[in-house]
């Protein structure tokens, strides 16, 4: 399980880290969503993986660490936040630029094939 | 009153709130009159607080009286305390500059000052990691927002990129909060510093990443080089008085670094002491070089005192990096020097932009500002200040900054970088100053149609250049509050050389 769920943090930073990368405003988006989906994935399993646990403390001393859990949901509401600000921000900047690129442009257009 | 902890943060938010609703929200002149009344009380509740933990020592408050591994704590010591006087201090100049009209040229200007009052105001009293990173998103939201505030066209790419990369160091962040929850098994400050002691083996590498992460995103909210790039754009691209807001958020970062620095990885911290010390200090006096290069190249007044900025992160993060209480409390004294006189110079860099036309704050020669006299004595007194010439605020902080470093015995290359940069940011600033004062092509036409400053903005710039004098002539009462706030964050004189791991 700890293989599996370590694969996917590391895919989705990567991919997130390479549309990042991409310096185009929409690509930016999706890859800031997925690193902080990344993110979120990472937080839950600071707690320590473990399965039928309950996350409350009861009489028997087998429960799962709720912190973590809070931690994400506070972390998925925040993010939530941020992806909605950047995606208007995007937009206001694709009309007022009239372009999708996050750097300064030059003549020679990064990545535009003629 | 033992709430009154809490009122900080509280107060802003509940003000920003009531700023949003009728009759605030649809009469102008009805928010303007609420908001610099809200902003008086602010100060006045911060003030209060900070005479309650001046004769009661340091103040802890259980949000929810949840106790302290458990819950979060708001944890008010002098220093804390201090620098959410000066931010609500800065709130109610910058409001009060902004009612002379650039609060009317976008949406919700008064209640978003509010909220980044409150962000800011969160992050310094917080005793919690956690919760620091929740202040860090309120500050920054609000701060995207006001980044935005009567931005035309040119402004939106600088904003995209701050924006951009405070979510690239909040996902950062995220990630050192795990790793450091994971391995240490709490977030509270106090928590963490007593069990990081404890580690063994592998789990204190695991705490070193989470550690040098959390440093990463502390240099990058402190604009600490190579992660400075973002602050000169975005606060010439901002609105004058937004920047002079933003003034106060390098220091957040700042603060973060003290005191995450002080009390997590201290010297006496077993393993992990003085964790990244050397990358610390010669960051910072790369900055420091880079930032005085800034200066000199400024083409335009807010780009110059952008980089003023960046030269006065880098020299609290080199202070900072010492963990020394002597340089802490040099540190806490420039801190607040830095904030107040960088805020009223671009105040008055907005001034003389509106009175020279077409040239606005470019450093070259144009038409003369109209009042003159008014603004070049604040600006000539600011100016001074900053540079660090005697007899202003500037040259206290200065020398006891040198003193610190000697005592530590690392003057032999803080000194050189730091009086040659001195003395290249008095070259910067006076040929600035007399370009745009003196440099004129005076004809009798364009005088006409300039009219003359705000009385608010007069009023609210000269109350922030005041401050620079004050701070010299009660030098004294102010030195000893910034050691005993010093001495709160160092509790055991330790000597902590700098050989600190990484």
């Amino acid at each position: 399980m700890e293989l599996l769920y370590s694969v996917c943090v590391g895919v989705l930073v990567s991919c997130g880290v390479f549309l990042i990368l991409r310096a185009r405003s929409f690509p930016i988006v999706l890859g800031l969503t997925m690193l902080s989906y990344a993110v979120n994935l990472f937080l839950f399993a600071s707690g320590r993986l473990t399965i039928n646990k309950a996350a409350i403390l009861s009489a028997n001393d087998q429960y799962a660490d709720p912190l973590p859990q809070a931690l994400v949901l506070t972390a998925i509401v925040i993010g939530f936040a941020m992806t909605a600000f950047s995606v208007i921000l995007s937009i206001r900047a694709r009309a007022d630029l009239g372009n999708d690129y996050v750097n300064q442009q030059t003549n020679n257009k990064i990545g535009v094939k003629k | 009153m033992q709430h009154i902890v809490a009122f900080p943060i509280l107060f802003p938010l509940f003000s920003a709130l009531l700023l949003l609703l009728p009759p605030c929200g649809k009469n102008i002149k009805v928010r303007r009159i609420a908001s610099v009344s809200f902003s008086i009380i602010a100060l006045a509740i911060n003030l209060s607080l900070l005479v309650q933990v001046c004769n009661l020592g340091t103040l802890t408050y259980a949000i929810g009286n949840w106790q302290a591994p458990f819950g979060i704590v708001l944890h008010a010591d002098l220093f804390a305390v201090t620098l959410t006087s000066l931010a609500a201090f800065l709130t109610l100049c910058c409001v009060l500059f902004s009612c002379a009209g650039d609060d009317a040229r976008g949406s919700f200007f008064h209640p978003l000052v509010q909220f980044l009052l409150m962000g800011v105001s969160g992050a310094f009293l917080t005793g919690d990691l956690f919760n620091l990173f929740v202040f860090f998103e309120v500050l920054l939201i609000a701060s995207y927002s006001l980044l935005m505030h009567a931005a035309d066209k040119h402004n939106t790419r600088g904003a995209l990129h701050y924006v951009i990369l405070n979510l690239v160091g909040s996902a950062v962040f995220l990630i050192a909060l795990g790793t450091i929850y994971g391995v240490i098994g709490s977030l509270n400050i106090q928590d963490v510093a007593v069990r990081i002691t404890q580690l063994a083996d592998d789990d204190i590498y695991l705490a070193m990443i989470g550690g040098s992460l959390l440093l990463i995103v502390f240099a990058l909210k402190a604009a600490l080089l190579p992660l400075h790039m973002w602050l000169p754009n975005t606060y010439s691209n901002a609105m004058p008085v937004v920047a002079a807001l933003f003034a106060i958020m390098t220091k957040v970062g700042i603060y973060s670094i003290i005191r995450v620095y002080n009390s997590i990885f201290s010297a006496d911290s077993g393993p992990l002491g003085a964790m990244g010390q050397n990358i610390l200090w010669y960051a910072a006096l790369a900055t420091i070089v880079v930032g005085t290069m800034g200066v000199l190249a400024s083409k335009d007044m807010r780009k110059l005192v952008a980089n003023l900025i960046v030269v006065s992160a880098g020299t609290l993060i080199a202070l900072a990096s010492m963990q020394q209480m002597q340089a802490t409390a040099a540190a806490i004294y420039y801190l607040i020097h830095s904030t107040l006189v960088c805020a009223a110079l671009f105040l008055c860099v907005d001034l003389i932009a509106s009175q020279r036309g077409k040239v606005a704050d470019r450093i070259t020669t144009g038409r003369p500002v109209k009042q003159g006299l008014l603004i070049g004595l604040v600006f000539f007194v600011s100016a001074l200040a900053v540079v660090g010439m005697p007899p202003l605020s500037g040259f206290i902080g200065k020398i006891w900054i040198l003193k610190a470093t000697y005592q530590q015995g690392e003057y032999a290359l803080f000194w050189p970088v730091y009086l040659v940069s001195s003395l290249l940011l008095l070259v910067g600033v006076t040929r600035a100053g007399s370009i745009v004062f003196w440099q004129n092509t005076p004809t009798d036409a364009d005088k006409m149609d300039v009219k003359p400053a705000h009385r608010a903005k007069i009023y609210a710039v000269y109350i922030l250049a005041a401050v620079s004098p004050l701070m010299v002539i009660f030098a004294k009462p102010i030195s000893d509050f910034c050691l005993q706030a010093a001495m709160q964050i160092h509790p055991v004189t330790t000597v902590a050389p700098l050989t600190g791991g990484l």
